[in-house]
């Protein structure tokens, strides 16, 4: 069975499902961080298999992959710079404590 | 069919550490199965023959981000059954398996322009040239630099203590 397109997609899909499912039920500001992460490398994946099985020659999937990777680098710095701040005020990372923009 | 071997064990194992990444409670082995999914995900790109996107995997994601990570971990409590879940976890399920759904029925159901051509083998030249030449990417490029140094001092400045 060779492999095709559409299991580096489904795979991809997986992965973002997951994230996804992470992102919204976990508690843990760290962890929702480390979800998002995932989401992210599925997408990379996806962009990474239309990049050599559509346009083999041209590269502008992996390039775009390139500045995902910026983007997350950069995301995750900020946020774990803000978890940090917040734990340091409130002793406390738990998303359903940090409440103080809440009505 | 070495290529599809590599891809079923790479995917298999990229499943399951994001699950573990979900469902396990200690945070610190869900930060190790983190881990494991990224060097996975690399795995993968080069079964795609991306063997730079590959190493910058590796060097970004295995290498900074999750150590990152485990400092963050480290400085803040609940190691040991820190990863609770909130009240949204059927919700959030049915949102999960709604959009896995919809997606895998549209990736099945479209049928995909493949191109006949294998795709280029060595992709770190041809890569340079698209970001840094000067019909390619180097303004995006730029502004990447402007992100991540803002990103740096940004992140100092909400850091540092008064």
């Amino acid at each position: 069975m060779t492999i095709g397109l559409n299991h580096y997609l489904i795979l991809s899909a997986v992965l973002f499902c997951i994230g996804l499912f992470g992102a919204l039920t976990r508690r843990n500001a760290v962890v929702i961080l480390m979800c998002i992460e995932i989401m992210l490398n599925a997408v990379n994946i996806s962009l990474v298999a239309f990049s050599s099985y559509i346009v083999p020659l041209l590269l502008t999937g992996q390039v775009f992959a390139i500045f995902v990777m910026v983007v997350a680098a950069a995301e995750v710095a900020v946020g774990l710079a803000i978890i940090l701040a917040i734990f340091r005020g409130l002793a406390d990372i738990d998303t359903n404590n940090i409440n103080l923009l809440k009505w | 069919m070495g290529l599809a071997i590599t891809f079923w064990i790479m995917a298999v194992v990229a499943v399951v550490a994001a699950l573990s990444v979900v469902f396990q409670r200690n945070v610190f082995r869900a930060a190790l199965a983190l881990i494991l999914c990224f060097i996975t995900v690399a795995g993968i790109y080069i079964t795609l023959s991306a063997d730079f996107l590959a190493a910058v995997q590796i060097l970004v994601y295995v290498g900074a981000i999750s150590v990152l990570i485990i400092l963050a971990i480290m400085m803040t409590k609940e190691v040991q059954k820190g990863n609770l879940a909130n009240k949204m976890e059927i919700p959030a399920a049915v949102v999960g398996t709604v959009l896995l759904i919809i997606l895998v029925f549209t990736v099945t159901a479209t049928s995909w322009n493949i191109a006949a051509e294998s795709p280029l083998s060595p992709t770190t030249a041809p890569l340079a040239t698209k970001l840094f030449s000067e019909n390619g990417f180097i303004l995006p490029v730029e502004i990447g630099a402007v992100l991540l140094l803002a990103a740096i001092i940004g992140a100092i400045v909400i850091t540092r203590e008064k």
